[in-house]
C-alpha cells in the first residue's frame, strides 16, 4: 500500500462510525491503546491473584467469603499461582511493552503513517483478546484453573484430571489460550519487523533509529522465533492430552494407582521446547523497557545516550545470546551434566552485554542536567532493579550454586525483580513519558512522584526479603508452610512481604486515579512537552490518522542530539533540516 | 522553578538507594538468614562457590547502586549545562573486559563445585539406594544381602497390596529387597541414589547436602554423596507435582555404621 492510499484509508477511518474508529480500527495508535487497556485489565487481575496468594501464605486458615468452601485449598492456591504467572507473562509483560507501546510509537518514531499491515495488526489484537478471555474462562469450568504453573510440565499437564484438579478442562483451555496467543504474537512480530525494515522515513538510517525502535525490532525477531517453538510444543501437548500420543509421556506411568498406556515420550522434551521459548520471553519482556529507559535517560539528562552503538549492539547481543541459555532452567532436570556447564558459560556471558547497558546508562547520567520528572524517576528505578535482578542471576547461572537455590523463593525474587518489576517500571516510565502524546493531556506530576516513591520502596520491601527466604530454604509453589519443619521460621519474613505487597498494590490506585483523571481533565499537552528530539514529538498530541498530517518527515540526524555545543537550544529534533537550525530553529515546536 | 524540587527529589532518591545497599549488606554480612551447615564435601564446595559469587556480585551491587545514587545527586539540574558526550570507546572496552573476566571467570571456577558432584561417577563401593517418587511420597529401596535390585514392572504397581514399586515376584533378586519410607544411610560412606518417578516430575532436595535433583518418569538419574555428620535432615520436593506438593516430605537419617546395619536388619524383618 502506498503512503497516499494509506492516508486516504486512515481518513476514511476517521469519518467512519465509533465502532470502526475505536473498536475495529486498523489505526496502529488505536490498536496500541487497545493492547494497553487489555494489559491494564490483565495486570489488575494478575495483581489481585497474587495478593490472594500472599494473604493465604500468611493467614492460611482465614475465612474468605468469595472462595468456594470458605478456606483456600492447596489446589485453589496453585490455580491462582498458575493463572497469576501466565496472565502476567503473556498478557502484561509481553503485551504492554511490545504490543501496546511498540504499536503506538514504532511507526511514529520512524516517520511512518501506520504499520505495514494494518488489518493484520487488528487481527493480532483481537486474537490476543480472545486468548485472554479463553485463559480467564479456565476459572469457570469444573475443576477450576490448572495447577501446573505457567511452565505446565508434563506429565502433570499431559494426562488430564487424573493428575489433579484443574488438569482437565482448565488445563485444556490454558493450552488453547497459549496457542491463540502464539498466533497473535507471530502475526504481530511479522508486522513489527516489516514496518521497521520497510517504512522508515527518508534519512532514518539504522543508526539514527531511537534505541526504542532497536529494542522493538529485536524483540519482534525474538517473538517470531520463540513463539513459533512454543506453538509447536503446545500442539504436541494438546495431542498428548486428547489424541493419546506420547510426545512428552514415557512408558510405565502409574498415576493414582492406575497404569497408563502411554510410551516413548520424554518429559524433558517439553522442558527444552518450553524454555527455548521461555528464556527469550524474558528478553521479550525486558528489551523494550531497556529501549524506553535509554530514551528517557537521554531526554531527561539533556545528553546523548552514552555509547549509542554499543547500546544497539548490546540489544542485539542479548537477543542472540538469549536463545542459547535456556538450559540454565534445567540444571536439576536430569539433563546431561556436561551441557549444564555449556549453558552456564553462555548464561554468564549474557551478563556482559547487560553490564554494558548498565554502564552506559550511568555514563548517560554522568555530566548531565538531570530533571527528575515522573518518567525519569521510573527510568532510574528500572536501572536499580535491573542491576539487582541481574546480579542475583549470576548465582543461578552456575549449576553448582543453582543446586542450592533452584526452586526456592530466591528464584522467585530474582525473576520478579528483573523480569517483572524492572519491566513494569519500564512500562510505567513509558506511560508517564508518552501519556501527553497518547491522550493530549498531562498526568499530575506530584501524584506521579508519590506513586514512584511508594512503589520503589514497596517493591524492594516485597522482593528483597524474598531472596533471604530462598537462601534459608523456602520452597516456591508451596500452598502452605507446614510441609517441612524449618519453614515455620520463615513466616515472619513472609508476613512482612505480604503487608508490603498490600501497601504497594494500594499505591497503584494512585496511578490509576492519576491516569484516568488525567485522560479526562489533565492539563492540555503541547506537541513536545519534554523538549525531545524524536519524530513522535513533531506531530499533534494525539496524532491524527496518518500521523504526520500529510507532511512526512525527513530525518537529518541521530535521535539523541541534546546539548550540542553552539546550538541555539539544548535539543536538535531529528526532522529539522540543518539550514533551519542555522536560523535559530524557527520551528521550535514546544510552547513554553 | 523546578530546580529546588529536583534537589530534594535527587537527595531522597540517592538516600533510598544508599539505604537499600546498607540494608542488603547488613543482612548478608550478619548472616541473618543462613543456609544450614553443609554435611558433605560437595556441599562445602558449593558454599565456597556461593561465597565467591556473593563477594563478586556483592561488590558489583554496591558499586552500581551507589554509583547510581551518586550520579543522581551529583548531576541533578542546578541550572548547569549538560556536557555533550557521545561515549568513550576506551571506557567501553575497559568495562566490557572487566565484566567478561568477572562473570565468565565465575562461570569457569563454578565448574569445580559441579564436577565433584556431577561429572564424576560414584565410588565403586558406593551403597546404591533407589529413590522412587509418586504423588506425594518418597519410597526408598535397598538391594538387600544379594546387592541386586529386583526387576520392576509398572503394571504390577499396587500400593494397597504392599507392592508400591511393582517389584516382580518372579525375580529372585527382588526377594530380599528392603523398602523404607525414610532414607537411612551410614555416615562417611559413599552413597549413590538412583532417582526415579512413577507419575509426574518430582524432586529430591536435601539442603544440608546442597543436593537437588528432579525425579523424572522414564529416567533413572544417579546422584551421589557422602554425608559426614550424623543427624536427621529433611527431604523436600521442589518440583511442582500437584495439589499435595507442599507436603511431599521425607527424612534422611545419617547414622553410624552399626545403627545403619541395625536399621537394615529391622527393616528386613518387617518386610
Amino acid at each position: 500500500m502506498s503512503s497516499d492510499s494509506r492516508i486516504a484509508h486512515a481518513a476514511e477511518d476517521m469519518q467512519a462510525g465509533f465502532l470502526r474508529r475505536y473498536v475495529f480500527s486498523t489505526d496502529h495508535k488505536i490498536i496500541g491503546l487497545q493492547y494497553f487497556f487489555l494489559a491494564i485489565a490483565a495486570v489488575t487481575i494478575g495483581t489481585v491473584l497474587s495478593l490472594l496468594m500472599r494473604f493465604h501464605l500468611v493467614w492460611p486458615s482465614a475465612h474468605l467469603p468469595f472462595i468456594a468452601g470458605g478456606i483456600m485449598t492447596p489446589e485453589q492456591y496453585l490455580a491462582l499461582m498458575t493463572m497469576h504467572g501466565t496472565i502476567m507473562v503473556f498478557f502484561v509483560l509481553t503485551t504492554a511493552p511490545q504490543s501496546a507501546f511498540g504499536n503506538y510509537f514504532l511507526p511514529l518514531q520512524i516517520g511512518a503513517p501506520d504499520m505495514a499491515f494494518p488489518r493484520l495488526n487488528m487481527l493480532s489484537f483481537w486474537l490476543t483478546l480472545l486468548a485472554f478471555l479463553v485463559m480467564l474462562s479456565a476459572f469457570l469450568v469444573p475443576g477450576g484453573a490448572p495447577i501446573s504453573g505457567w511452565t505446565a510440565y508434563p506429565p502433570l499437564s499431559g494426562l488430564g484430571d487424573i493428575t489433579g484438579p484443574g488438569e482437565g478442562m482448565g488445563q485444556s483451555l490454558w493450552v488453547a489460550s497459549v496457542l491463540i496467543f502464539c498466533v497473535a504474537s507471530l502475526l504481530g512480530s511479522i508486522n513489527f519487523i516489516s514496518t521497521t525494515i520497510d517504512m522508515r522515513a527518508p534519512g532514518m538510517t539504522l543508526t539514527r533509529m531511537p534505541l526504542t525502535v532497536w529494542a522493538w525490532l529485536v524483540t519482534a525477531i525474538l517473538s517470531l522465533l520463540a513463539f513459533a517453538v512454543l506453538f509447536a510444543g503446545g500442539i504436541l501437548l494438546v495431542l498428548d492430552r486428547v489424541a493419546a500420543t506420547s510426545f512428552f509421556l514415557p512408558a510405565g506411568l502409574v498415576v493414582s494407582g492406575e497404569f497408563q498406556t502411554h510410551g516413548g515420550g520424554s518429559p524433558l522434551l517439553w522442558q527444552h521446547l518450553f524454555w527455548f521459548f521461555g528464556h527469550p520471553e524474558v528478553y521479550i519482556a525486558i528489551l523494550p523497557g531497556m529501549g524506553v529507559v535509554s530514551h528517557i535517560l537521554a531526554n531527561f539528562s539533556r545528553k546523548p545516550v552514552f555509547g549509542y552503538r554499543a547500546m544497539a549492539f548490546a540489544i542485539c547481543a542479548i537477543g542472540f545470546l538469549g536463545f542459547l541459555v535456556w538450559g540454565h532452567h534445567m540444571f536439576v532436570s536430569g539433563m546431561n551434566p556436561y551441557s549444564s556447564l555449556t549453558f552456564s558459560l553462555l548464561t554468564v556471558s549474557i551478563g556482559v552485554p547487560s553490564a554494558v547497558k548498565t554502564f552506559n546508562w550511568l555514563g548517560t547520567l554522568c555530566g548531565g542536567k538531570l530533571q527528575f520528572q515522573s518518567p525519569m524517576l521510573f527510568a532510574v528505578g528500572f536501572v536499580s532493579f535491573f542491576v539487582t535482578g541481574g546480579l542475583s542471576g549470576i548465582f543461578l547461572a552456575q549449576p553448582a550454586v543453582d543446586t542450592e537455590l533452584h526452586a526456592t523463593y530466591y528464584v522467585v525474587a530474582h525473576f520478579h525483580i528483573v523480569m517483572g518489576v524492572a519491566a513494569i517500571f519500564g512500562i510505567l516510565a513509558a506511560t508517564y513519558y508518552w501519556f501527553p502524546k497518547m491522550f493530549g493531556r498531562r498526568m499530575s506530576e506530584s501524584l506521579g512522584k508519590l506513586h514512584f516513591w511508594l512503589t520503589f520502596v514497596g517493591v524492594y520491601c516485597v522482593f528483597m526479603p524474598m531472596h533471604f527466604v530462598g537462601i534459608a530454604g523456602g520452597i516456591r509453589r508451596y500452598a502452605d508452610s507446614t510441609g517441612a519443619t524449618y519453614l515455620a521460621a520463615l513466616q515472619p519474613l513472609h508476613r512482612f512481604m505480604t503487608i508490603a505487597a498490600f501497601i504497594t498494590a494500594a499505591a497503584q490506585l494512585i496511578f490509576f486515579y492519576n491516569f484516568f483523571r488525567s485522560i479526562k481533565s489533565g492539563e492540555r499537552a503541547v506537541e513536545n512537552p519534554w523538549d525531545a528530539t524524536t519524530l513522535e514529538w513533531t506531530t499533534a498530541s494525539p496524532p491524527l490518522a496518518g500521523n504526520f498530517a500529510g507532511r512526512f518527515p525527513s530525518v537529518y540526524r541521530g535521535p539523541y542530539e541534546y546539548s550540542v555545543p553552539g546550538a541555539a537550544q539544548d535539543f536538535l529534533p531529528q526532522h529539522l533540516p540543518p539550514e533551519e537550525l542555522a536560523s535559530g530553529g524557527k520551528e521550535r515546536s514546544h510552547a513554553s | 522553578m523546578h530546580l529546588r524540587g529536583y534537589a530534594s527529589v535527587a537527595l531522597l532518591l540517592a538516600l533510598l538507594l544508599t539505604i537499600l545497599v546498607a540494608a542488603t549488606v547488613y543482612v548478608f554480612g550478619a548472616h541473618l538468614y543462613p543456609a544450614p551447615p553443609p554435611i558433605s564435601q560437595d556441599a562445602v564446595q558449593v558454599d565456597h562457590q556461593y561465597n565467591l559469587t556473593l563477594y563478586v556480585t556483592g561488590a558489583a551491587f554496591v558499586l552500581a547502586q551507589l554509583g547510581l545514587a551518586w550520579a543522581v545527586f551529583r548531576f541533578r539540574d542546578r541550572g548547569q549545562k549538560a556536557s555533550h558526550i557521545r561515549g568513550n570507546v576506551a571506557l567501553e572496552i575497559l568495562w566490557t573486559s572487566v565484566t567478561v573476566i568477572a562473570f565468565v571467570g565465575l562461570g569457569i571456577l563454578g565448574r569445580n563445585a559441579w564436577a565433584g558432584a556431577r561429572l564424576t561417577p560414584a565410588a565403586p563401593d558406593a551403597i546404591q539406594i533407589e529413590v522412587t517418587t509418586n504423588q506425594f511420597v518418597y519410597t526408598f529401596r535397598y538391594a538387600g544381602p544379594d546387592g541386586k535390585f529386583g526387576r520392576l514392572d509398572p503394571a504390577l504397581v499396587s500400593a494397597p497390596t504392599g507392592n508400591p514399586l511393582g517389584i516382580d515376584p518372579n525375580d529372585p533378586a527382588g526377594q530380599d529387597d528392603i523398602l523404607a519410607a525414610e532414607l537411612t544411610v551410614p555416615v562417611n560412606r559413599p552413597i549413590e541414589l538412583l532417582i526415579r518417578s512413577q507419575d509426574v516430575v518430582h524432586n529430591f532436595f536435601v539442603r544440608e547436602l546442597r543436593l537437588q535433583q528432579d525425579a523424572v518418569p522414564g529416567m533413572v538419574i544417579p546422584v551421589h554423596f557422602s554425608a559426614d555428620r550424623i543427624g536427621t535432615y529433611e527431604i523436600v520436593c521442589t518440583q511442582l507435582c500437584g495439589l499435595g506438593h507442599y507436603k511431599m516430605h521425607g527424612l534422611l537419617h545419617v547414622d553410624s555404621q552399626s545403627d545403619y546395619e541395625a536399621f537394615l536388619k529391622r527393616q528386613a524383618l518387617d518386610q
